[in-house]
């Protein structure tokens, strides 16, 4: 075992053991891997082997990892396109498993997994959480949704698996959630950190507290620091972000450790690589760019170079921790929730820096994007709290007036701010519904 | 010498009024006075209970953003000139006001009680006291409102 290996005192888990796999060993793995994925996906997916083929490519030319990169992407739309099984590698009576993720437009898009895939999601979930500090004797309190996003299950079987006692909540009804957390001797939650927020605002109307919570291990959505150090000052907690997506795995594909800098990938299932958004050519490690992922043993639905619209950047560089799995910086910002307003592009999560620069607020707020007479409107709705409530009429003026500067600042455009009421803006038990669009482009 | 207000963020839209002045009738709180600034967007509501500290409670309960600020009472005698005879005292003392509003009843005759916000209100009491102007402490507010 590595000796240099500093988990700030968190037990190692033995199912850990392939995080910290010698880099040179890892990608001899990974190659091996590659190779078999690949000549599985030419074999049993023919909107695979059709691309392969317009390139003039058969599954040898996959020499080392480098050649990766000579592989036509996947694309979420491939998965409406052949939807709902075109992309399987499996035939049915082989799969055990379908999850579909709710498409924000049509048809959502379907997943599948076989017994081996099952093994490997909960096998790098138990790492997820493992590298989040927790183990046998935690109380976990899934508050992931149950059903046919990934978030429950995948949580729930990693958790089981890790030798935690699991709570199954799956989301909303927050009153349970809370009793629960107090009752139950809960020490780690998993949910959105919006839902977490909207947790950490209910305690406080209740005025109860977060008992032996100590660990949240947050994703599904992308969010900021300032939210991250919110969540840990008001509960008193860790916070962990998680990465997945369905297509891919679903939750634990990458965690961060607890020296949180930056999200390890579990590299041995799921390659990594950052491409160019507009030109789709691959970028050094340290270069912010899209993720690209490849799984490199799924049987059911494998993914050969796949678009997550997610931009980030790998970094190379050693963590303390000891695992040699390369680290992706945390998301803040999807090539594809970008919006464009009178030609700026803008992405929720400037805005969401912009509100947080103004002292003293971690407000709710939604964007609306509005049309009127041919000219595109930009309002920022924001919730107005006691904290930052002024007695007098010119000090909200002068409120909103250094909201609207901040964003100005941020994204080089002057916008409306509108304060408004608490509680008024639509709160998720899931994801945040951050941006209204209104136009009918 | 300083009255409690309560100051609440409303939006501009109809009901927002409603809103609060319906969870303090429920709660059984007398209104003893109150005034609303506007702008095009959003209103603060400014008003005087008698029980601040419950009133704020059940408004929070209900949701609503509540402040409470320190304003001062002032006896303005109830004749022409009486308001500008009290407003040059402030200006003699050299307080400036940030708002102001009546108080629902007075001291028919003789005095009609306004309601000032000012910078610092213990340091503009004792101020106004020198200079004669006469304030009402929050008790004898309470007792004329009956």
């Amino acid at each position: 075992m590595n000796t240099q290996r500093s988990d700030a005192g968190v037990a190692f888990h033995p199912a850990s053991a392939p995080d910290f796999l010698p880099r040179r060993e890892l990608a001899k793995l990974q190659l091996e891997r590659l190779q078999k994925v690949v000549r599985r996906a030419y074999e049993k997916v023919p909107l695979f082997r059709q691309r392969m083929e317009a390139r003039g490519l058969r599954p040898d030319a996959v020499k080392g990892l480098p050649d990766l990169a000579r592989l036509p992407f996947t694309v979420k739309a491939d998965l409406r396109d052949t939807y709902p099984f075109g992309l399987f590698a499996s035939s049915m009576d082989e799969v055990v498993r379908l999850h579909a993720s709710s498409g924000t437009t049509g048809k959502p898009i379907v997943v599948a997994y076989t017994a081996a895939d099952l093994q490997v999601w909960t096998s790098v979930m138990v790492r997820a959480l493992a590298a989040a500090g927790l183990g046998k004797g935690d109380v976990l309190q899934n508050a992931y949704g149950y059903g046919l996003f990934t978030g429950g299950l995948g949580a729930h079987y990693g958790g089981e698996a890790l030798g935690a006692t699991v709570i199954p909540i799956s989301g909303g009804n927050t009153e349970r959630q809370l009793m629960v957390l107090q009752d139950f001797g809960v020490t780690a939650i998993c949910c959105t950190p919006s839902y977490m927020i909207h947790l950490i605002e209910r305690a406080r109307d209740a005025k109860i507290g977060f008992g032996k919570l100590r660990v949240g291990v947050f994703g599904a959505e992308p969010w900021s620091d300032g939210m991250r150090e919110y969540i840990q000052a008001e509960a008193g907690i860790r916070a962990h972000d998680i990465y997945g997506l369905s297509e891919i795995i679903g939750p634990g594909v990458g965690v961060e450790c607890v020296h949180r800098d930056g999200l390890h990938v579990f590299e041995d299932h799921f390659y990594p690589e950052i491409v160019d958004p507009e030109t789709g050519e691959v970028l050094p490690d340290g270069v912010e760019g899209e993720l690209v992922l490849t799984t490199l043993s799924k049987e059911a639905m494998p993914m050969i170079r796949y678009r997550t619209r997610d931009i980030t950047a790998l970094q190379a560089e050693p963590c303390p921790c000891g695992r040699t799995l390369r680290r992706i910086r945390r998301i803040g910002r999807r090539s594809d929730d970008m919006f464009i307003i009178r030609g700026v592009n803008v992405f929720p999560s400037q805005v969401e820096t912009a509100l947080l620069q103004v002292e003293g607020t971690l407000p709710h707020y939604q964007i609306v994007l509005t049309r009127e007479k041919g000219l595109d409107e930009m309002e920022v709705q924001v919730e107005v709290t006691a904290g930052f409530f002024s007695d007098e009429i010119r000090g909200l003026q002068a409120l909103q007036h250094e909201l609207e500067t901040a964003v100005d600042h941020v994204i080089g455009l002057r916008v409306k701010v509108t304060l408004v009421a608490p509680k008024t803006l639509a709160r998720s038990e899931g994801k945040a519904k951050r941006v209204v669009d209104q136009r009918n482009i | 010498m300083q009255i409690r207000q309560l100051s609440l963020f409303l939006e501009n839209k109809p009901g927002q009024l409603r809103i609060p002045a319906k969870v303090l009738g429920d709660a059984g709180i007398d209104i003893l006075t109150m005034s609303l600034a506007d702008t095009h967007q959003f209103g603060i509501l400014r008003l005087v209970v008698k029980d601040t500290d419950r009133a704020r409670a059940v408004l929070e309960d209900a949701g609503v953003v509540v402040n409470v600020t320190d304003v001062l009472a002032v006896d303005v005698p109830d004749r022409p000139g009486g308001l500008a005879s009290v407003l040059e005292a402030f200006e003699n003392a050299g307080l400036g006001i940030e708002y102001m509003y009546p108080f629902a009843t007075r001291e028919r005759g003789r005095y009609a009680t306004l309601l000032f916000r000012l910078e610092d209100p213990a340091k503009a009491a004792s101020l106004l006291q020198q200079h004669g102007v006469r304030l009402v402490s929050p008790a004898e507010l309470f007792a004329r409102a009956g």
